[in-house]
């Protein structure tokens, strides 16, 4: 209890909206000025809270998209139809709009960049932001970490950060990409044409002697494979760190 | 209140409901599923659940020893620090009174820990008096892996993290300490309705 006391409560703070970036046609990107921001490690999210001129609020959690280096804080937004504050984040909000939020949260889906583990890290849609935070921090501290990342998409379309991925990938420092695209493949598609799977996690991740840290990101029964084949494939339990996006989120 | 939204209307409030949902959450009908790692994979050969730490005679039982204990079917709503809530849940298991029965221990705390390695602390008040079970069916359905299958603890009042997946025994102890989220910034207590998410709440 002694450390709750030092710590404090994590203060709802109000964040400047300095930039918008429609990533794919149903995704953007938020880039916030937040004035007291404390920091942040990358994996870690925000709590976002929406309040009505009537006093009704909502609230809901976003992973965080920036590197901790980076001065203005980003969030990846998925718009969901028949959600309640990602239509708003997607749609209503404009630039110099302030958004209501508290954080940085979650001390465990993270990547410090402090240890010579490589990463393998698999995403489906959406599930990509909070690993983009790591590719980010890994980026801005020249961190030699060899990294991979395994990336599932409905359609080439449906790639979040496509160029800066592609940026990194091209950098020649260790960070590769391997895209698969489940729904719909462009004319001369190399990439997977298929869910993730065991073979794909054989083929792109990294052998057991190398240790790895595997960081696992998206939709439930998509996890929930990735994970179980990871296990079966004979890594052990703690070193894969999961996180999950569902439809259900608003 | 000082800030508004701009634009910012929200859904329609239900307001049959909005009584029985706690301050920043809102209610699904379906069943989200949360945790850090892979779902540990649990024979029910193997299967145990013990009762331990400040206590003379630990217990523990079998599968087939636990499914002989007296069980009951609950109806509650759960909340889950992800912002969810899920109103009339339905579940059976052993009420956590009946797993303590007899049990003489000066301990105020339980660590409730899991395969898997998964821990979580709570008060020794609020998994007595039929507040808490270890529940092995949900829907009338045996429990599925995802969801904390074969057995999870159930303590509807608090936060659903509370509710430890995978459970294999309760630890009695005597000094408060967190447990896995409780050091990776959430809640020591987590009571949903004073909005206890995070440290500090």
């Amino acid at each position: 209890m002694a450390r709750t006391a030092v710590l404090g409560r994590l203060e709802w703070q109000l964040g400047n909206v300095a930039e918008l970036v429609q990533e794919t046609p149903r995704v953007a990107s938020l880039v916030l000025d937040v004035p007291e921001w404390q920091g942040h490690l990358a994996g870690q999210h925000v709590d976002v809270r929406l309040t009505a001129d009537d006093g009704y609020q909502a609230e809901r959690s976003y992973s965080i998209a920036s590197a901790p280096e980076e001065a203005r804080l980003g969030i990846t937004v998925e718009r969901l139809d028949d959600g309640e504050v990602s239509p708003y984040l997607v749609g209503e909000v404009r630039k110099g709009d302030k958004i209501e939020l508290r954080g940085p949260i979650g001390g465990y889906f993270v990547w410090r960049g402090d240890d010579d583990r490589p990463l393998l890290l698999v995403a489906g849609g959406s599930g990509v932001v909070p690993l983009m935070a790591m590719i980010r921090h890994r980026s801005a501290i020249k961190s030699p970490t060899p990294t991979r990342l395994l990336y599932s998409s409905r359609s080439q379309d449906d790639i979040i950060y496509r160029a800066e991925l592609d940026a990194f990938s091209a950098a020649g420092d260790g960070f590769t990409v391997a895209h698969c695209l489940t729904r719909m493949q462009p004319p001369g598609w190399r990439g997977y044409a298929r869910r993730i799977d065991r073979a794909m996690l054989e083929e792109v991740g990294w052998p057991k002697p190398q240790n790895p840290i595997m960081f696992v990101c998206g939709p439930t029964p998509m996890v929930e494979g990735v994970a179980g084949h990871l296990v079966d494939m004979g890594f052990d339990a703690s070193s894969i760190k999961t996180e999950r996006f569902g439809p259900t989120g608003g | 209140m000082s800030f508004i939204s701009r634009g910012f209307r929200g859904k329609k409030r239900d307001t049959a409901t909005s009584s029985r949902v706690p301050p920043g959450q809102y209610v699904v009908t379906d069943f989200p599923v949360l945790s850090a790692g892979p779902t540990p994979r649990v024979g029910l050969a193997e299967w145990t659940f013990v009762v331990e730490g400040e206590i003379d005679e630990p217990k523990k039982w079998t599968w087939e020893e636990f499914r002989k204990l007296p069980a009951e079917e609950v109806t509650k709503d759960i909340h889950c620090v992800t912002k969810w809530t899920k109103l009339d849940t339905v579940w059976k298991g052993v009420s956590v009174d009946t797993i303590l029965e007899g049990v003489e221990t000066a301990a105020e705390f339980v660590m409730a820990f899991s395969y898997g390695g998964y821990t979580t602390n709570l008060p020794l008040e609020d998994v007595s008096g039929g507040k808490a079970w270890v529940a092995y069916e949900f829907d009338g359905q045996p429990l599925h892996p995802e969801h904390g299958g074969p057995a999870r603890l159930l303590v509807p009042h608090l936060y659903f993290w509370k509710s430890a997946k995978w459970v294999r025994g309760l630890r009695l102890i005597n000094k408060d300490e967190p447990g896995f989220w409780e050091s990776n910034g959430y809640n020591m207590y987590g009571d949903p309705w004073r909005e206890q998410r995070y440290w500090g709440d």
